[in-house]
Order: C-alpha cells, then sequence, then structure tokens
C-alpha cells in the first residue's frame, strides 16, 4: 500500500473545493445551500493550508487557518442575517425567484 | 513605542469604531453626534496618515508595509469616505437610514480597506479584505424594509464570498509552492517553472478582478449599484475600488513581477473586456445608477490598462486615473442626491429632462461631469485616459490602445444622451431646491476641480510621480 502523502490532501481538497464552485452554480433551489458551499470551500481551503503546514513545517499555515475558521464564521452570521430580512420582505428564498433586480 | 506610531492611523480609527458603538449603545438619538464624529476622525485620521515618515517601512516582521503607494491610496480612501458621509447627509435622512450603525460601518469598513493597502503578507491581506467586504455587505442590504435593497446584498454576498474563496484557495497554493505568506519572500521564490504558483496566481487574480468589479466578474455590479441605497452606492463607486486597484497593483508587482509574462495576458483580456462591455451595456439603461454601474466597469478597464504595461509609469498613469475618476464619480453621485421632488428621490433618466430649463446651475454641473467621463477635452476625464494611453503606447501595446479609444468614442454616445435629455427635452416639474450645504460645496469643489485641472495638471502629476514599485 502507498502512504498517504501531500499529493493525497490536496487531491481531496480540489475536489471539496470543486463540489464547492459547482454548488454554488447548479443550485437552483434553496439559498442556504449556497452558504453551505461557501463553507466547503473555505474548508477546502484549510485542508490545504494544514497539510501544506505539515509538509513544509512551518507554522504560519495552521495561524492562518485560524483566521480563517473565525472569518467563516463571521461571514455565515453576516450571511444569515441578510437571508432573514430577505425572507421576511419577500417570504421565500428560492434562487429563481431572487430577479427582481435585472436589465 | 516607535511601531506603533507608524500604525497609529489605524489604532486611532478602530478605537474611534469603539467608542462610537458605546456612545450610540447609550446616548438616545445620538445619530447626529455620531455622524459629526465619524466625519472629523475621517478627517483626523487623514492628518495622522500624511504624519508618516517619508520612507519605506516595514513592520511587524515585513507583514506590514508604509511607503508612499500606501500613504497615497490611504489619504484617498479617508477622504473620499468623508465625502460620501457628507454628501448623502440628505439622502440618508430621507430614506430612513439614518442609524448611528451607518456611519460606523462605513468607518469599519474604511479600517479594513487600511488594512488592504498597507498589507505586505497574505494573512494581513485577507483579514482586511473580509473586515472591508462583510461591512460592505451589510451597507447594501441597508434598508431592511426595501426588497431590492435586500437583494442587492443578497447577490452580493453569495457572490463576494464566492471570490473571496477562490482568492483565498489562490492564496493557499502560493503558500504552499513557495512556503510563505511574505509579498517579498514569494516574489524572490515564484518562478516561470513553478506550476502551483502560477495557478495560485490565477486564483488570486480572480477574485481581485472581482473586486475591482472587471469583466468577466462583473456581473454583481450593476445589480447591487441599482438595489442599494444611493448613498451606499456612491460609496461602492468610489471607496472599495481605492483600496481593491491598490491592492490589485501591490499584488502584481511585488510578490508576482517575475511571472510578468504570465499574468500580463491576463489583465490585457481583463482591460479590453471590460472597456467593451462598459461601452456597449450602458446603452441601453434608464436607471442611472444601473448606467454608473456600466460606466465604472468601463473605467475600470482604462485603469487596468495602466496595470497591464509592467512599468512605473503605466502604475502612476492608473493612479492618476483612478483620482480623477473618483472626483468625477463624487460630483455625478453629488448630481444624482439633488435629484428628488417633495423629499422623494428619482433615479431615472427621465426624470432629467428638460432640467436645464428650471435648474441651469444643477444641469451645467451634469454637463461638466458628464462630458469628463467621456473623455472630451479639456476636461480632467481626457487627461486621465491621455496617461493611460501614453503609458500603453510606450510598451508598444498597440491594439489595447486602439480598442481603448474606439471604446471611448462608443460610451461617449450614453454620456451624450443623458446631455441630450437634460438640455432638449421637454421640461418636466422642478425638483426640490432645499439641499445641505456640504453636497452644494461638494459639487461645487468636484465641478471646478475638473474644470480647471488643465491649468495645473502638474500637482497630481508631482504627487503620484514619486510613486514607484521596482
Amino acid at each position: 500500500m502507498n502512504d498517504i502523502g501531500l499529493g493525497h490532501y490536496l487531491t481531496l481538497a480540489a475536489i471539496i473545493f470543486t463540489i464547492g464552485v459547482v454548488g454554488v452554480f447548479l443550485n437552483r433551489k434553496n439559498i442556504i445551500i449556497i452558504l453551505m458551499s461557501i463553507e466547503l470551500i473555505l474548508l477546502a481551503v484549510n485542508i490545504n493550508l494544514v497539510s501544506f503546514s505539515i509538509y513544509l513545517q512551518d507554522l504560519v499555515g495552521q495561524v492562518f487557518t485560524m483566521f480563517i475558521l473565525t472569518v467563516a464564521a463571521a461571514e455565515a452570521a453576516v450571511g444569515l442575517a441578510i437571508i432573514v430580512v430577505y425572507y421576511k420582505n419577500k417570504g421565500s428564498i428560492h434562487v429563481e425567484q431572487i430577479s427582481s433586480l435585472k436589465g | 513605542m516607535q511601531l506603533i506610531s507608524y500604525i497609529l492611523p489605524e489604532i486611532f480609527l478602530s478605537s474611534v469604531i469603539m467608542i462610537l458603538l458605546m456612545i450610540g449603545v447609550f446616548v438616545k438619538k445620538s445619530f447626529r453626534m455620531v455622524n459629526l464624529l465619524t466625519i472629523t476622525s475621517l478627517l483626523f485620521a487623514i492628518i495622522l496618515v500624511l504624519n508618516q515618515p517619508d520612507e519605506t517601512i516595514k513592520i511587524f516582521r515585513d507583514s506590514y508595509i508604509i511607503d508612499k503607494l500606501s500613504v497615497f491610496m490611504k489619504v484617498l480612501t479617508l477622504l473620499f469616505s468623508f465625502f460620501v458621509l457628507v454628501v448623502s447627509k440628505d439622502y440618508i435622512k430621507n430614506t430612513n437610514i439614518d442609524k448611528i450603525e451607518y456611519p460606523i460601518i462605513i468607518l469599519a469598513s474604511t479600517l479594513g480597506m487600511l488594512l488592504m493597502i498597507s498589507s505586505y503578507d497574505l494573512i494581513i491581506f485577507y483579514l482586511g479584505l473580509e473586515l472591508q467586504s462583510l461591512c460592505l455587505y451589510i451597507l447594501s442590504s441597508f434598508r431592511r424594509d426595501d426588497e431590492r435593497s435586500t437583494e442587492a446584498g443578497l447577490k452580493y454576498f453569495v457572490l463576494s464570498a464566492l471570490a473571496s474563496g477562490l482568492l483565498l484557495y489562490g492564496c493557499s497554493l502560493i503558500y504552499g509552492f513557495t512556503g510563505s505568506t511574505n509579498f517579498e519572500i514569494i516574489s524572490s521564490i515564484l518562478s516561470e517553472s513553478n506550476t502551483g504558483g502560477i495557478f495560485g496566481l490565477v486564483f488570486i487574480m480572480v477574485g481581485l478582478a472581482f473586486k475591482v468589479s472587471a469583466v468577466p466578474f462583473h456581473m454583481w455590479t450593476p445589480d447591487v449599484y441599482e438595489g442599494s441605497p444611493t448613498s451606499v452606492t456612491s460609496f461602492f463607486a468610489m471607496v472599495p475600488k481605492i483600496a481593491a486597484l491598490s491592492v490589485f497593483i501591490r499584488f502584481m508587482y511585488v510578490p508576482f513581477i517575475n511571472v510578468i509574462t504570465q499574468w500580463q495576458t491576463i489583465i490585457v483580456f481583463l482591460s479590453i473586456a471590460s472597456m467593451i462591455l462598459g461601452a456597449v451595456a450602458a446603452i441601453g439603461q434608464n436607471n442611472i445608477k444601473r448606467l454608473l454601474a456600466y460606466s465604472s466597469i468601463g473605467h475600470m478597464g482604462y485603469a487596468l490598462a495602466g496595470i497591464a504595461t509592467g512599468t512605473n509609469e503605466g502604475i502612476q498613469s492608473t493612479i492618476i486615473y483612478l483620482t480623477i475618476y473618483l472626483v468625477m464619480n463624487l460630483g455625478i453621485f453629488g448630481c444624482i442626491f439633488m435629484m428628488k421632488r417633495e423629499n422623494v428621490f428619482y433615479e431615472n433618466i427621465n426624470d432629467l429632462s428638460g432640467l436645464s430649463k428650471n435648474h441651469p446651475l444643477l444641469a451645467l454641473g451634469f454637463l461638466v461631469i458628464l462630458f469628463s467621463l467621456a473623455g472630451i477635452p479639456p476636461l480632467a476625464g481626457f487627461f486621465a485616459k491621455f496617461y493611460i494611453f501614453m503609458s500603453v503606447i510606450e510598451v508598444q501595446m498597440y491594439t489595447l490602445a486602439l480598442i481603448g479609444l474606439i471604446t471611448t468614442v462608443v460610451s461617449a454616445f450614453y454620456y451624450l444622451r443623458i446631455i441630450k435629455i437634460i438640455y432638449f427635452d421637454k421640461p418636466k416639474k422642478p425638483f426640490d431646491t432645499n439641499f445641505d450645504f456640504g453636497l452644494k460645496l461638494t459639487l461645487a469643489f468636484s465641478s471646478i476641480l475638473i474644470l480647471i485641472y488643465f491649468t495645473y495638471p502638474s500637482i497630481l502629476i508631482k504627487a503620484v510621480s514619486s510613486i514607484s514599485l521596482y
């Protein structure tokens, strides 16, 4: 059996990242799913940074990950708040119906 | 102690934010006071920035830089946040967004921009960027009871968070393949053969192009500009562009300067695509905020053309372009804030019809600013484009210059259309005239600046000419 090395971790992160990006664009139903996809993207970045940090024997990557976790939490909070006010105005959070601005 | 004096503006702004939050919570009906304190503290922060030593200083283990570029851009950021607050005073009162959070959030996002401008390390850059963007999400959905405003906030949130994610993935690749987050170390290690690093570069460029709203990452701009309250739109059109462009310059010219052949073609593409879309898509618009969104996409295309040259003259022409663009946008938004009848604000171009009969002075202001946006000599907008084309031609990028010239002519059409509506269409009911003194003064200031720029262009050129990144 092969050992699990840096390449495996990077591939995993790349796959999760792609799932996140595709999730944002292909999802036509609920905006909460978009929020989850964005969270997936950030987690893929964290996996990347931590595995690089171990590989390079350098702590900066893990410090960066801590900051990203904090910011991701703040971002989710702001995002959910915006979704709540939008829901109050419109009564629905279907992605397809978010289209009063266009031209 | 010495170290703290270098980041005094940032420390000052963050303590002001905390104090103002306390005042806002404990003092009843304190909007006027908070607004006034925000405006004065922005002015005071400009003085603190100008007080910084006149040399390049790197602090906190080289993760934070104070140099000519950062000082100039910080002064612009603070100055135009100040102007946005002054100009929109009437508007926020009339649309019921005069809550204490409004000036405080603007202050917080300005602080984030200052961090971005001075960052010399991927971590600091990311934190500044997120501080700025989180505040902008809130600002664009600030009219909580308005469907369009919340929709604008939602769209901006989703797309901007996606762009931040892409940018962050790029940062992680750059970190992994160069082993450092510091810009200078990255620049010494990154080379053409470092494929992972080049991948990271592309991801970072996507994120940055989103922030300056360059085509093909522009799709949020028209919706967000139209949906947000006009005061927030004026903020969006001016201040975040300064930070995004200066970060763009810093990224391309410090960490990625050795792979210039890789990014030059990408920027040329972004620039050409933005110029063309900015010229063509604005033609059919009726909402003036939407039209200005496309116009700002086009203007960012010209600014990127200066970055694409890869020379110091290119950067300087971009900075001059940005400065003049800001003054013109300040003027045009000042005009838009004057489009109100009986305390209701209008934003359709047809509402301007026959403006010259009822308000000759306001019509003249529109005329000067729109001519300048179209780039007609001898107004300031012409010189801005002139410097860009000069620096582009100097490095023999003739196609870029040619397409720029053609799109200038095309985009003149929709600016002139507004002038035609103002001067030759049938007059409608007159607008209100009870404007705040600050708004009148700012509008007069920006139109006079545009008019007389050609008499002393050397002032701006001299201020910019010392900025170099090599």
